[in-house]
């Protein structure tokens, strides 16, 4: 099963997080060697995890590293075959027929469902080319389950059967990645194909480094600090927990305030950057025990 | 790849298996590619590659985690166990200062060979985690460490992280006492075998965590669980609802939009249902036995809140109190004595507060039906029944200890119908169910 059937991109797990890291992607131990299981065996990979910890900057990176185009199919209530997988171009089509009046029917359907025609949409783009593709489901927990249905279709022979033209092989396997926020449980079925990768917030050392690659000016010390503080918010019972996003948003706001220490005075007036509601500011600030202005 | 790998790794499959991670000979076939490509030199590699090929949600990683370090041991063997408690101590210290996980994970199996003993002759008997915790009080360096830090910031600039401080070593020292649980149960199981710790030591992932034996440390995880169950809930009952709306079509209504298109019904309407959010009224027994339970299932209802049209909340001992606002005042329930009474409970419902039962109701009993040998008082949970659209009763003990000692089970479930619900698992598919 394995061997033949994999991307192909990393030669071991040392190699996946060092190139990674040069694309500005920083991965623990855990992402590179899922990435790297999923490249050699050939399995779409499933990321979970709480908003804003990289699940999509996951898939750009692999993109960047491969030099792969990444192709993106966003996922959201409502989405069906005709916006995942492809599509006829009614209206060419029918400016065709027009076009051609004199002709026979024959004729005119024989050429109507042709390529020239075809609208492909995502899936169908990733499995068609011939150059290395990444593609990125995103959301896939938004798309309703009979999408998971066409999911497991393309995803686990990686072809599609459209009608009129056949069936259409990938010359060349896609790297996959689905992500999903877990508002809705994925099905078995879709889960048991896939590499199941859960993200979560960083360890410190880790979130650090990602800060300071993130926000290249910023003191060390107070990126540190940064991370902490950010840590000592996650441990609370707070309503949305700050993410990785937030935590450099936070360092960039501080950077730009021109603040050289984390003090109680900064951290009154900045604490909005990093939580997103008037609640969760409220009650962190008093168990930070910030004195109220 | 080797026979011996193999085994292994169908035993740990197994081990998997009997924690109730649903694992198909597929995934092991997965793992064992995963096995051989990674090779067995890194392992945490390993243990995130098989994670990644094995686990199907993050609520079963604590389970796994731990039969890995199982199956797959750091080492083999005891470590040389010659030091001192006072020197261990003196050691953990620093490290814990500096944050040296390496070094933790090493002075964890010296603690557990040198103070985890138990049994004549030493080891004879096994080894004990919290024997090796309460030897070398690991907890009691905080203020040590505290000190030391404030004596090495003296000369700097206060800074407003050093309030954060404490609890970073707390987390340290957390960090450090799951390193000896791991580490006893590993020599434990060279002991007794693998197979049967596996079984026995490694504890159940929070869903499935009985709500009468959970402890402290399970029931704070398993509030932390309320939100995102209850978010699962409502996200699958609302495409329940938006399938079943579906289908039906309003006959009256396309025939009047078919005007529009000369007769000719183009865009059909389909018939709208208005689901009937139902009132919820629950009974909790909040006395010792049960009050993980019930505190847990009124968390679950309070966050489904706007699932239902209403809820109200009352509770009792051997008192009846209505807590739908909050103010769990445990003093309200307990009359003359502390036991709990389900026959006076019931009665004073049924004479105080019937008027918050209406036909629209559902009414879910929460408690272990022992009523201590008191009078049950069937007749007033008939008229309860009476008056309810449906009444339940949510039993946390297992069906085989039903109707043992002063249990009245079996009396109550002639009057109404009593399941079992024994951890979060259940009572999300009973509350699935109770919601159209």
């Amino acid at each position: 099963m394995s061997g033949e059937t994999g991307t192909h991109i990393f030669a071991s797990v040392a190699e996946v997080e060092e190139r990674l890291g040069e694309a500005g992607y920083l991965a623990s131990t855990a992402v590179a060697t899922t990435v790297f299981l999923a490249d050699r065996l050939g399995k779409p990979l499933l990321v979970e995890g709480p908003a804003g910890v990289g699940k999509t900057e996951l898939a750009k990176a692999v993109a960047a590293v491969a030099g792969a185009r990444l192709v993106r199919l966003q996922c959201y209530e409502g989405v069906d075959e005709s916006r995942a997988l492809y599509e006829w171009n009614h209206a060419k089509q029918l400016l065709r027929i027009t076009a051609g009046r004199a002709e026979s029917w024959e004729a005119a359907r024989n050429d109507i469902f042709t390529e020239e025609f075809l609208l492909p949409r995502p899936l169908l783009t990733a499995i068609r080319g011939s150059e290395p593709t990444v593609l990125l489901v995103d959301e896939t927990d938004k798309a309703d389950v009979e999408v998971e249905g066409l999911l497991l279709e393309v995803l686990s022979d990686f072809q599609v059967t459209v009608p009129e033209l056949g069936t259409i092989t990938a010359e060349r396997r896609p790297f996959v990645v689905l992500t999903s926020n877990a508002t809705r449980e994925l099905s078995e079925a879709l889960r048991r194909r896939c590499l199941f990768l859960h993200l979560d917030f960083p360890e410190p050392a880790l979130e650090e480094r990602i800060v300071r690659l993130r926000v290249p000016g910023l003191d060390a010390a107070l990126a540190a600090s940064v991370v902490q503080v950010v840590g000592a918010l996650r441990a609370m019972e707070l309503r949305k927990h700050p993410s990785v996003a937030e935590a450099v948003d936070w360092a960039r706001t501080l950077l730009a305030l021109g603040a050289d220490t984390l003090d109680e005075t900064v951290l009154r007036q900045s604490l909005g950057v990093v939580l997103k509601h008037q609640e969760d500011i409220r009650r962190a600030g008093e168990q930070l025990g910030l004195t109220r202005p | 790849m080797t026979a011996g790998l193999t085994g292994r790794l169908t035993a740990f499959v197994q081990a998997l298996r009997a924690h109730g991670i649903p694992v198909g000979p597929g995934e092991t076939v997965d793992a064992a590619a995963v096995a051989e490509l990674l090779g067995l030199a890194h392992r945490e590699q390993l243990r995130a590659g098989l994670a990644a090929a094995l686990l199907r949600g993050q609520q079963q990683r604590r389970v796994f985690d731990a039969t890995f370090d199982l199956y797959f041991p750091l080492r083999v063997g005891g470590v040389s166990a010659e030091a001192s408690r006072d020197e261990l101590r003196e050691r953990l210290a620093r490290a814990l200062a500096a944050d040296d996980r390496a070094a933790l994970a090493g002075l964890a199996a010296e603690a557990v060979g040198a103070l985890g003993r138990f049994g004549n002759p030493p080891g004879s008997g096994g080894w004990s985690a919290s024997q090796t915790l309460d030897r070398l009080r690991p907890q009691t360096l905080l203020a040590g460490l505290l000190a030391e830090r404030q004596e090495l910031r003296a000369r700097q600039q206060p800074q407003f992280t050093d309030r954060l401080a404490a609890d970073q070593f707390r987390h340290r020292i957390d960090f450090f006492r799951a390193l000896v649980a791991t580490e006893a149960r590993r020599r434990a199981a060279e002991l007794a075998g693998t197979d049967e710790i596996a079984r026995r030591a490694v504890t159940p992932s929070v869903e499935r965590t009985d709500f009468l034996y959970a402890n402290h440390a399970q029931l704070a995880e398993l509030r932390r669980t309320v939100q995102p169950l209850a978010r699962r809930l409502a996200t699958r009952l609302a495409a329940r609802r938006r399938r079943a709306a579906r289908g039906s079509i309003d006959l009256r209504r396309t025939v009047r939009r078919s005007l529009g298109t000369g007769g000719v019904p183009l865009r059909p309407a389909y018939r709208q249902r208005r689901p009937q959010r139902p009132e919820l009224v629950l009974l909790c027994d909040v006395s010792n036995s049960v009050a993980g339970f019930s505190d847990f299932t009124a968390l679950l209802v309070q966050a489904l809140r706007d699932q239902f049209s209403r809820v109200r909340v009352f509770a009792f001992v051997n008192q009846l109190a209505e807590v739908t606002d909050g103010g769990l005042d445990r003093a309200r329930m307990v009359g003359l004595h502390g036991y709990s009474d389900y026959g006076t409970a019931l009665g004073q419902f049924a004479d105080r507060h019937l008027a918050a039962v209406t036909p629209r109701s559902t009414v879910l009993v929460l408690g272990d039906a022992r009523t201590n040998r008191r009078d049950p008082n069937l007749a007033a949970l008939a008229r309860i029944a009476l008056r309810a659209r449906r009444v339940y009763w949510l039993n946390p003990e297992p069906p085989s200890l039903w109707n043992t000692g002063d249990s009245a089970a079996a009396e109550y479930a002639s009057v109404v119908p009593m399941h079992p619900c024994r951890n979060a698992d259940q009572l999300g598919r009973f509350v699935e169910r109770l919601l159209p």
